[in-house]
Order: C-alpha cells, then structure tokens, then sequence
C-alpha cells in the first residue's frame, strides 16, 4: 500500500484542488487513488472499476463531500483537498497589522511584503506566516499565486501597489482587493489601463476594499476586509464584482 | 492535513516514521470534523487532533503497530456509556479512524 504522501503534499502546497480516494474495506484498506480536477490520476484502488467510477466522481461538477461512500459495492473514504488559502498583504502599514491577526484565526496563510524596511518589521509582525522585504511587484511575480490566492493592496503608494496589482491580476488570483477612496480608485484604474491592463481584469479589484462596516479606525478597516475576504472565500460574494 | 504538515515534514528530514490517522466516520456529535487527522512519529511526536482530546491516547497506542509493521488500522471508538468512559468519549457519539504509515 502506498499513503501518496509525497504527491498529496506537493499538490497542496502549489494550491491544487484534488480528491483522494482510499479503501476502507478489509480487502485493500489503505489503497489509494488521487485524482486532479483535470483528470489525472496517481495510484489505483486495486480494481480498474473502481478507478473509474472514483475518476469520473472526481472529475464531475459537483465535486464529492468527505466522507465515506459506497463506490461499486465498495466502501471508500473520499477526500476533498481545497488548497489552503493564503492572504498576500502588500504594505506593511497599520491596517495589515491587524489584518494579520484576523486572517490567521480564519485560518488564511499570511505574507506581509513591503520594500519599505522600516514598516516591515519582525517586530510589527511577529505573527505574519511570511514577512517579506522586497518591491512587491518582484516578489508575487516569483512566488507561486495559486487559484485559492487573496491579495489585499494597502500601501498608498502608487508606484509599490501598482505594479504589483497587475502581476496578482494577470495572474487571475481569487481575490483582489486596494485600499483607497473611489477619487484613489480612479486614478490606479488610469494608471493601470496606461500599463495596459486588460479592463476586464481591471474591474475584478475589490475597491473601495471591504465590507461596509462603517469603521475608520484600522482595526475596524482591518475587520471589513477580513469578512469581505470570508464572503469571498464562502462564495457569498463574486470574487469579481460588488 | 496542511495543518500537520510542518511538524510531518520536520520529522520526515529527521529520518522518522510518521503514521496519520484520519477521522473517517462520525455518528452523533464530534469535536472534529471528517479529514480531521492526527501525525505520530516514532519518536514520540504528536500533531493535530481526531477528537476533543478524548481518544488520542488510545489511537498514538495503536499507531506503534503501524509505524512498525506499516499495515493500515481501521478503528472504531465508540459509544456504550461504559466504552465512553474508557476511551474518555465523554461527548456520546462515535468516531472512525484510519491509521496509515506514511511512504518511507
């Protein structure tokens, strides 16, 4: 038998959305078959039948509920992996001091990136998954954006959050959101059309950010962020609109 | 399972045997929810939960054989008051578990 540990793990990690199919029957308990949204397959549970019939459930509309089911007389545990979501803050400025402590308990992975080094700080930060000193641009072209990615702009700065908006766009990450008032607002969609970005794409950034809470303070901004973020997540908002 | 995965990859570079134990099945209430899983090591290590606290004990017991001989374990904890009592299944309800070594 074989757990496929070292498949599921690297598949989670880069944000792939999988289902693992195992045996939980005496016959072949722990036999395994993983199965990408696109189709392909690793593993088998010991019966071409089997294989295919998980295959296709893998591969419908409606992806399968965790838990055990009965697949050709069989008793497997299905399992649906979503990869784990994770929240890139670009500026390190009050608000994504909170943001942090309210994405991290709902369960978002969290990268601080700023240029500035004199915000982005250890100390401001001590509970960032990442905190990254890097021209934000620079640093979400050369990481990994996958399909479950959130990326909230805060910096004020045109020249930081600018071309690091266009990267997260045209990279379709899930969630796009720039702090601002709709006269800021106004001016970036100037700026990124001249950069020649698609409007399309323009139109999917979640401005002015977060829910309306009412809040001023960075704490309460940080709030209505956060339960935009959770609305997104939950499929209660488009990703793209308003 | 991303949430195990730190302390299973930290082992795994120390060279040791990890076992996962997955929450397959549920009846009644449950702490956690189906996926939920627990890593062991051969070591000694503990991450993650597949209950409130209440049969982790029992399932690190049972995790020994696996890590050992790395044949799978489907176990049933469950739900007699008395049976409850011993496994600690305070909550009522019952919980399936599969443990399984992972690949060397």
């Amino acid at each position: 038998m074989s757990s496929r540990f070292e498949s599921l793990r690297r598949s989670l990690l880069a944000g792939e959305r999988l289902v693992a199919f195992t045996r939980a029957d005496d016959d072949a308990l722990g036999s395994r078959l993983l199965v990408w949204h696109d189709g392909r397959t690793e593993g088998t549970l010991r019966s071409p039948d089997l294989d295919r019939a998980a295959t296709t459930l893998a591969t419908g509309q409606d992806l399968p509920a965790t838990g055990l089911r009965e697949i050709d007389g069989t008793e497997v545990f299905v399992e649906n992996f979503e990869p784990l979501p994770q929240l890139f803050i670009v500026g390190a400025v009050h608000v994504a001091i909170h943001l942090v402590h309210f994405a991290r308990q709902l369960g978002f992975r969290t990268v601080v990136v700023d240029a500035r080094s004199a915000f982005a700080t250890a100390e401001r930060f001590p509970h960032a998954d990442e905190l990254i000193v890097e021209w934000p641009a620079e640093y979400l072209a050369r990481t990994t954006l996958h399909a479950n990615t959130f990326c909230v702009f805060l910096t004020h700065d045109e020249k930081l959050d600018n071309p690091a908006l266009k990267v997260a766009l045209e990279a379709g990450v899930r969630y796009v959101g720039a702090l601002g008032s709709s006269r800021t607002h106004a001016k970036r969609v100037a700026a990124l059309r001249e950069a020649g970005l698609a409007s399309e794409l323009i139109d999917r950034i979640h401005a002015p950010i977060g829910l309306d809470l009412g809040g001023r303070k960075p704490e309460e901004i940080a709030l209505a962020i956060a339960a935009e973020l959770v609305a997104v997540r939950s499929g209660q908002l488009p990703a793209g609109e308003r | 399972m991303l949430d195990i995965l730190p302390d299973v990859d930290r082992w795994r570079a120390d060279g040791r045997k990890v076992a996962v134990a997955t929450v397959i099945r549920t009846v009644g209430s449950s702490p956690r929810p189906l996926g939920s899983k627990m890593a062991v090591s051969d070591a000694g290590g503990i991450s993650g939960s597949v209950s409130g606290g209440c049969i982790e004990g029992a399932v690190i017991q049972e995790a020994q054989s696996v890590l050992e001989n790395g044949l799978p374990k489907r176990l049933l904890y469950g739900i007699s008051d008395e049976q409850a009592w011993s496994v600690g299944l305070t909550c009522g309800g019952e919980v399936e578990v599969l443990v399984e070594r992972l690949d060397a």
